[in-house]
């Protein structure tokens, strides 16, 4: 009798933890639908339409990245540098006068946008200001529709740039720790 | 203790059988023309301690050690030494563009200053690739001087 309620206890406990294994893997499965319902959208709207739609594109996803290290946020980062990467590779250098010039942005941005997917938040940091520079490069040769600040924080790295959408600076070498540290170096449009 | 005979076995008949699977080496007797010390004027002192801490994994030459003979040791390195050439491979340097040149200083610096290479893994078996705070030093000035003349 002893054995039996023994191996009754056993397997109870045995489906009890199947089945609070299966639970967690099932909410994983939702955390990742949003993601790639984002990714599915990104390519949608690169893929239709003209050439500048996949130069604001890479814009639109260096933006979110921009954000994610203003709010500190490593996870959101690593997501949207690999959201950044692909839509920087699809990007049709053919259709531009500068090239060459073009295409050496691009891949020097598309290896930091990697490296961003996958590093600590600081590491992301000292690539974003690589990334940031290279993108204030592209946008003068793809040009935009949307008015660009090009703002400046003079204390990380011996001062470092980026680009916003919104005049007001939100600091993304630093986040929290110094959230209006810089200023608007120039306006683009 | 029959089971434990069983899986021993297993193991010593799945690491014997792997020791059949030939990797390719990443080895060339001819340093292309594209090379790093080639085409820059690397200090003799620099340029040895790059060819000693660095060129292992970050160029098409590396000097493998007895135990890479053995399973599954060349796997793990050669999985190693082609990450190290994605990201930088010192033969092939002048194919890199200004602004990838730049960009691969900037981190070469970055790593070094933080010691996060040559990796520990590495530098454990390799203690000759270690950077002293001199090698340091010195390999960071260089490499600062060479990203400046660029930029």
């Amino acid at each position: 009798m002893k054995t039996v309620k023994r191996s009754i206890a056993t397997i109870t406990l045995a489906t009890i933890m199947v089945v609070s294994v299966s639970c967690k893997d099932e909410k994983k499965g939702a955390e990742v639908t949003p993601v790639e319902k984002e990714m599915n959208d990104t390519k949608a709207t690169s893929m239709s339409a003209s050439e500048d739609v996949k130069a604001e594109a890479i814009l639109s996803d260096y933006f979110n990245l921009k954000d994610a290290l203003v709010a500190d946020d490593n996870s959101k980062a690593k997501q949207s540098g690999l959201l950044l990467s692909k839509s920087l590779q699809s990007l049709d250098i053919a259709n531009y006068d500068n090239k060459n010039e073009l295409k050496d942005i691009i891949e020097d941005a598309n290896e930091h946008a990697e490296h961003i997917s996958e590093s600590d938040i600081d590491h992301q940091r000292e690539h974003f200001k690589i990334l940031s520079k290279d993108l204030i490069d592209m946008v003068a040769v793809t040009g935009t529709k949307v008015t660009l600040y090009e703002q400046y924080c003079p204390m990380y790295d011996g001062g470092s740039a980026w680009l916003s959408t919104k005049e007001e600076v939100r600091n993304p070498y630093y986040g929290s720790q110094m959230l209006t540290c810089g200023k608007v170096q120039r306006e683009i449009n | 203790m029959k089971i434990f005979k069983i899986i021993t076995a297993v193991l010593l008949v799945g690491f014997l059988g792997i020791q059949f699977f030939p990797t390719t080496q990443n080895e060339s007797d001819t340093v292309p023309i594209t090379d790093f010390v080639l085409v820059n004027t690397v200090p003799k002192s620099v340029k040895e301690k790059l060819e000693i801490s660095c060129y292992d994994c970050h160029s098409n030459n590396t000097q493998y050690p007895w135990y890479n003979k053995m399973q599954p040791v060349a796997w793990f390195l050669k999985d190693h030494i082609k990450k190290g050439k994605e990201e930088l491979n010192f033969n092939e340097w002048t194919t890199y563009s200004n602004r990838r040149k730049v960009s691969k200083l900037r981190s070469i610096i970055k790593q070094i200053e933080s010691a996060e290479m040559p990796l520990y893994s590495y530098t454990l078996v390799h203690r000759e690739a270690i950077f002293s705070e001199e090698d340091k030093l010195m390999v960071i000035n260089y490499m600062k001087s060479l990203k400046d003349s660029i930029e």
